[in-house]
């Protein structure tokens, strides 16, 4: 039975709506900054069946529009397993390895009942301030397992027929180093799941389960026909990108990420054969989050494909088992953001090799999550800084890349100075923008940023964890590589780089000292000498980029008062194209 | 002599359209006018509109001007305020373009951003002030005269002065600006300290560098119409409608042209709100549908919600009260179209007004909702609105819809216009249901008032898909932003961060800060020189959880002496707006917000009525077939202004006038009440 396509545009606006309700509830009432501020949480309606994702909320963290339907499947396996769902029942994990992402994310499946009889999936998730393990806010750079990121929740039954079980709420709050907050999320995530549920009721009184039946279903058939027509604009063949993350924090050595993606009469493979093997520190992912960070980078190239599982019905992923991207426990997953942002990258490089203006040029590429923590004189409780930093975004066939935007993965804002330093003994001594960080090309990448965190306390304790320190961003397309990142921190000595060059834990700080980041640009677009020259100088004026590098990486030379030398950068360019 | 002035004009500068309405309070007459919009000089359409109006006689006897704007909007929009530099703490020269690390759209990562200060002009100097208002390093005066006359050497015109932490202790910004005014050749300085004391440094320096690059903008414009409305005989006061639904003197809105943001559309909804309360009609939705937009607000108990900030652009955002008005993309000239998954999607891309939708014959061949309208016999092919076409092309619309909606998904013509009219009106239901159910309240006690030219041909349906109480056409729905120009009482908005926890609150000091906040906004009241029967304030905190980063606005009583009346007050708002309190959490006070109003003499709205010699025969024209489910159907057609008062039009029919086409949909019944406003509510 098929519904008729009016109908089902209305009825898929409203299940959109109903998503994005539940995201936006979440926001305002939770107490972690990172769902607040940063949004990094989701909800979604799923098949009852399947657990596929029908219907995600725009409003949320991207990368968990991949994630949330293997969150379902697991919660599916849960219910079965305790006998089978109720009406009013909710299960609770934080279990990355089968729900991906990492311990921080604590995700509420529910199951949604119409006449008796189990009708769909809604499902909340949300990144908590603090779930216990080695550091506070749970980026242990140092993780060799995953007890050392956090205290692992199994899926368990939060909620029976309607009644909280007291006894989880209690093992929840006691595992973290801000119960309060741990308290707060939990009640705002089951109150936008309860206003999902009304939603829910209003919808099929409205249309009857049977038309939104049909809708879920044709929806799911549609997107995969979508995909399919927008996999058919591209030549077949096979197109491979290999790249290196930095380290994983333990051993000092670059860890290879490697795609070969072979497009074949409307269908995709992904093959990550030949990444590296699984490694010691927390840059392992699991192959559900790998699947998650391929589905972001699609999102990104193909911008009107819907967010539901219909779209990976015509792609398959050849993801070997004990590699960096198919992590099982107890291997560290922690630091996941940076695998999936360089795998995102990696992803974009090799579409730009198929068609040049489909994808942009990597972005920064590196969350460079930060925290320093101590406890006040007379206070029992910690106080914790802890906050992810920006960077550019790649050049890309419409213009320059976006300078300090969010990651690929995050519509996260920063947050203000101002609370940071309100609620926190730190003050920034720099917030500003890192002049010469972008890739230059045709169309640069944004700029990166520098930022400096001065500890006002007698003593506190911090860690940094960062990638692209080695390996920066890359341009696409004959464009060139933003700076990479860099970390420093004060001692009493004078300035110091981590071992790890972008990760160090335990960094001990004592009054007046600072951490310092420099974030990187994003990668260039296009060869550079073809970028006009007026914009170069433009650059140069407003110190985005330094003369020296006008002339190097442009070709563009300058007169004293900061116009275009046309002949000398002709000459200067002529020679480039030749070289 | 000023008692001899009684008449009152309320101009609305539109996009295309500049709106007039002008009502003589003492005769109780009243006209409207639309003239043709100067976008190179708005001053000129302005008053050729007060003219067309008041008549060249009756200006002199013009009492007031009140104004909606779009002046400084535009400017914004096209990056062409004035030439500002900013002065700014050591390390934070970028706040303005590195914003809270956004980005324009989700997916797709592209977009770009142009801040209204370039780097070049952003100079940092050596101070800073802590969080908590100790001051960590003196301002350098001599490092801020410098700058300055540095900047002015640059070309500046305009000044912003925005130190870190100056919430919390303003000193180092009243330091800078000394210095800086020894030095500037003009007024045009705006300290952020003192148009927005409240935490969040790049909310705060946006909108304070927007305000400076404003100043000379909207000076320069209101000086112009001061000086023609004075030659032309004007002796009265002006007065300009802000963001928050108030009106401000000419003397504030030259210091806060910020504040004017959302001047025109504010407006709309303050005459919403008016209309229907006189009506009986307390709760109602606003439904503003112009060529690229739909804009919606919610009015409850006559009231209208304010928001805390907006953006203008992306990144150009504004930190200043204004009246919550929510927009999506499904305007008249929204564009329907069929995606690869072969789903009817309308907008976001707009036709606009130019080449405007494909019936206008300008070179648009794709549909647009005003075409599917026009189709199905919605819209008087040879009674087009606004005179910019004479007739509109039914062939060319027709040809539009088949080749891009009803040919991908199997329908013929006259299908595939009632399935965009379908999809357009469930995307306009979901903005009302977000702006109703989504905020708790319950939409079948709420009344759908449509303006602007095309709202009223859809409130039939969305009172149907929604569940609303009925719809309100107002008299003149294509001018109903003038009205509510000449409805708007003055208001003045203040804030000041406190940020502390609410069992450390001084009961006293807040009472004293109060007072000046409240003494502040009546003395801008008394020196505007308007008529005002009455002043009110309203008081209220933004409280919060600690560890929560959003706040919940919370009333706070009259007269409140004791802590725990604010705790409850703090309770009972937060279980309104999330269902469940918090047990044990202590909470804290971020921001007072004291507001001042004063209130003008109403004007009664029974004067728009309908002349005592309207009759259902004079109001009569030829009828004309609309297709409405599937079928054709013979409606009748009427001159709306010509219905008299109690007549009832059972739908389908459709009501015609200058600025506005209403549709009455099969089912539905539109019934003209004693303001000449129609009802359209189901049949009984």
């Amino acid at each position: 039975m098929s519904v008729d396509p009016v109908t089902l545009a209305v009825i898929k606006g409203r299940l959109e709506q109903i998503a994005d309700e539940m995201d936006v509830t979440l926001f305002r009432a939770a107490f972690s900054p990172v769902i607040a501020e940063a949004r990094d949480a989701s909800h979604g309606i799923y098949e009852a069946g399947t657990g596929d994702t029908l219907i995600q909320g725009k409003e949320g963290l991207p990368i968990f529009v991949g994630v949330m339907s293997f969150a379902v499947k697991t919660g599916i396996a849960k219910a079965e397993a305790d006998g089978g769902a109720e009406d009013g029942d909710m299960w609770i994990f934080n279990d990355p390895y089968a729900g991906g992402t990492h311990l921080s994310d604590f995700k509420i499946v529910r199951p949604y009942f119409r006449d008796g009889e189990l009708y769909c999936w809604l499902s909340s998730a949300g990144h908590w301030h603090d779930v216990g393990g080695g550091v506070p806010g749970n980026y242990n750079p140092s993780a060799t397992d995953c007890f050392q990121e956090g205290f692992v929740m199994p899926p368990v039954k939060l909620m029976d027929r309607g009644v909280i079980r007291p006894d989880i709420v209690s093992v929840l709050t006691a595992n973290s180093r801000l119960p309060g907050s741990s308290y707060g999320d939990l009640m705002g995530q089951i109150n936008s799941l309860d206003l999902g549920v009304r939603r829910m009721d209003d919808l099929l009184d409205e249309y009857g389960k049977e038309t939104v039946r049909d809708v879920f279903s044709e929806l799911k058939k549609r997107s995969a026909r979508q995909m399919r027509s927008l996999i058919g604009d591209l030549a077949d063949g096979t197109y491979s990108t290999e790249e290196f993350l930095d380290n994983d924090g333990i051993v000092d050595e670059p860890l290879k990420i490697a795609l070969d993606l072979t497009i074949d009469d409307g269908t995709l493979t992904f093959d990550f054969s030949r990444s590296a093997d699984a490694c010691a520190g927390p840059i392992n992912i699991s192959e559900s989050t790998t699947i998650a960070a391929t589905y972001v980078a699609l999102k990104h190239v193909f911008r009107d494909v819907p967010a539901n599982g219909g779209v990976l019905e015509p792609i398959t992923f050849v993801i070997p088992a004990g590699k960096i991207l198919s992590a099982v426990a107890p291997r560290p997953v922690g630091g996941y953001t940076e695998t999936i942002l360089r795998l995102i990258d990696i992803v974009f490089s090799t579409f730009s090799k198929i068609d040049p203006g489909i994808a942009p040029a990597n972005s920064y590429g590196t969350i460079n999550a930060v925290s320093i923590n101590g406890r006040r004189p007379g206070q029992s409780r910690p106080w914790v800084f802890f906050s992810f930093f920006g960077g550019g975004l790649g050049g890309h066939s419409d213009g320059d890349g976006l300078t300090h935007g969010n990651a690929p993965i995050s519509m996260a804002t920063i947050p203000p100075v101002e609370i940071l330093e309100s609620v926190l003994p730190v003050a920034f001594t720099q917030w500003a923008i890192r002049p010469d960080s972008a890739g230059p090309g045709r169309h640069r990448g944004g700029l990166g940023a520098i930022y400096e965190i001065e500890l006002l306390e007698e003593r506190g304790t911090g860690f940094v964890f960062a990638e692209r320190g080695k390996f920066p961003p890359r341009g696409i397309v004959g464009g060139g590589d933003a700076a990479a990142n860099f970390v420093s921190y004060d001692q009493d000595d004078g300035p110091r780089i981590p071992e790890m060059t972008s990760k160090a834990v335990d960094i001990r700080l004592k009054k007046g000292q600072r951490i310092h980041i420099e974030s990187p640009g994003g990668g260039g677009y296009g060869p550079a000498f073809e970028r006009d020259p007026g914009m170069v100088a433009t650059d140069v004026r407003l110190g985005f980029v330094s003369r020296e590098n006008a002339a190097a990486q442009y070709g563009v030379v300058l007169t004293a008062d900061g116009t275009v030398d046309a002949d000398e950068t002709d000459a200067v360019r002529q020679s480039m194209g030749r070289a | 002599m000023a008692a001899s002035r009684t008449a009152i004009v309320g101009v609305d500068v539109g996009g295309t359209f500049t709106d007039i309405f002008w009502l003589d309070e003492a005769t109780g007459e009243c006209r409207v006018a639309k003239v043709p919009s100067t976008p190179e000089d708005q001053s000129r359409g302005f008053i050729e509109g007060v003219v067309a109006g008041a008549g060249e006689s009756g200006i002199p006897a013009l009492a007031n001007v009140v104004h909606g704007t779009t002046v400084g909007t535009n400017a914004l929009l096209e990056r062409k305020g004035a030439k500002t530099g900013l002065i700014t703490t050591a390390g934070f020269r970028d706040i303005l373009e590195m914003r809270r690390r956004d980005r324009p759209e989700i997916w797709g990562l592209r977009g770009s951003y142009t801040p209204v200060i370039p780097r070049d002009l952003r100079i940092e100097v050596g101070e800073r002030v802590l969080a908590d208002g100790s001051v960590r390093t003196p301002v350098d005066v001599d490092a801020v005269s410098r700058a300055a006359a540095d900047l002015r050497a640059a070309g500046a015109e305009a000044l912003a002065i925005m130190f870190v932490n100056s919430y919390a202790n303003p000193e180092n910004e009243r330091a800078a600006y000394e210095a800086a005014k020894a030095v500037w050749p003009n007024g045009h300085i705006t300290v952020s300290s003192d148009i927005l004391p409240e935490l969040r440094e790049f909310e705060r320096a946006s909108t304070t560098a927007l305000n400076a690059t404003l100043q000379p903008v909207v000076g320069r414009y209101l000086q112009n119409l001061e000086t023609s409305l004075a030659d032309a005989g004007f002796a009265g006061d002006i007065l300009i409608v802000q963001s928050n639904g108030g009106v401000m003197s000419v003397e504030t809105a030259r210091e806060v042209p910020v504040r004017t943001a959302l001047s025109g559309p504010a407006a709309g909804v303050i005459a919403a709100a008016h209309i229907a309360e006189a009506a009986g009609f307390p709760n109602i939705v606003t439904c503003d549908m112009g060529g690229t937009s739909f804009d919606v607000a919610l009015v409850a108990d006559g009231e209208s919600a304010l928001a805390a900030q907006t953006s203008i652009d992306f990144g150009l955002v504004v930190r200043t009260p204004m009246i919550q008005i929510t927009t999506i993309g499904a305007g008249g000239g929204s564009i329907a179209w069929v995606d690869r998954g072969g789903i009817l999607q309308i907008g976001p891309e707009s036709a606009g007004a130019n080449p405007g939708p494909a019936c206008y014959g300008l070179g648009n061949d794709r549909p647009t909702v005003t075409d599917a309208n026009v189709l199905l016999g919605r819209i008087n092919a040879e009674r087009p609105i606004g005179g910019k076409i004479n007739t509109l092309d039914l062939e060319a619309a027709s040809r539009a819809i088949q080749t891009h909606v009803g040919e991908p998904l199997g329908l013929d013509d006259l299908a595939a216009a009632e399935a965009i009219i379908r999809v357009a009106n469930s995307r306009m239901s979901g903005a009302i249901r977000l702006v109703s159910i989504e905020r708790g309240h319950d939409p079948r006690k709420f009344t759908a008032m449509p303006f602007g030219g095309g709202g009223a041909l859809h409130t039939g349906a969305l009172v149907n898909e929604v569940g609303l109480a009925g719809a309100l056409v107002p008299r003149f729905p294509g001018v109903t932003s003038a009205i509510g120009c000449v409805i708007a009482d003055m208001r003045h908005d203040f804030v000041q961060t406190l940020n502390t926890l609410l069992d450390d609150l001084d009961l006293s000091q807040l009472t004293a800060e109060i007072a000046r906040l409240a003494g502040e906004g009546r003395e801008r009241l008394a020196t505007a020189g308007v008529t005002l029967e009455e002043t009110e304030e309203i008081v209220e905190l933004d409280m919060l959880y600690v560890g929560q980063t959003h706040t919940v606005v919370t009333p706070v009583p009259t007269g409140t002496d004791r802590l725990d009346v604010l705790r409850d007050a703090f309770e009972a708002a937060y279980r309104r707006e999330y269902g469940r309190i918090l047990d044990g959490i202590p909470c804290r006070v971020m921001n007072l917000r004291v507001s001042v109003i004063g209130r003008r003499p109403g004007f009664d709205l029974s004067v728009l009525a309908p002349s005592a010699d309207a009759s259902l025969e004079a109001a009569e024209r030829p009828g004309r077939k609309v297709y409405v489910q599937g079928a054709w159907h013979d409606a009748r057609v009427y001159d709306r202004l010509m219905l008299p008062v109690g007549t009832v039009i059972p739908g389908p029919a459709i009501l015609e006038q200058p600025d506005a086409t209403t549709f009455i949909d099969p089912g539905l019944a539109g019934r003209v009440d004693s303001f000449g406003n129609v009802i359209v509510e189901r049949q009984s």
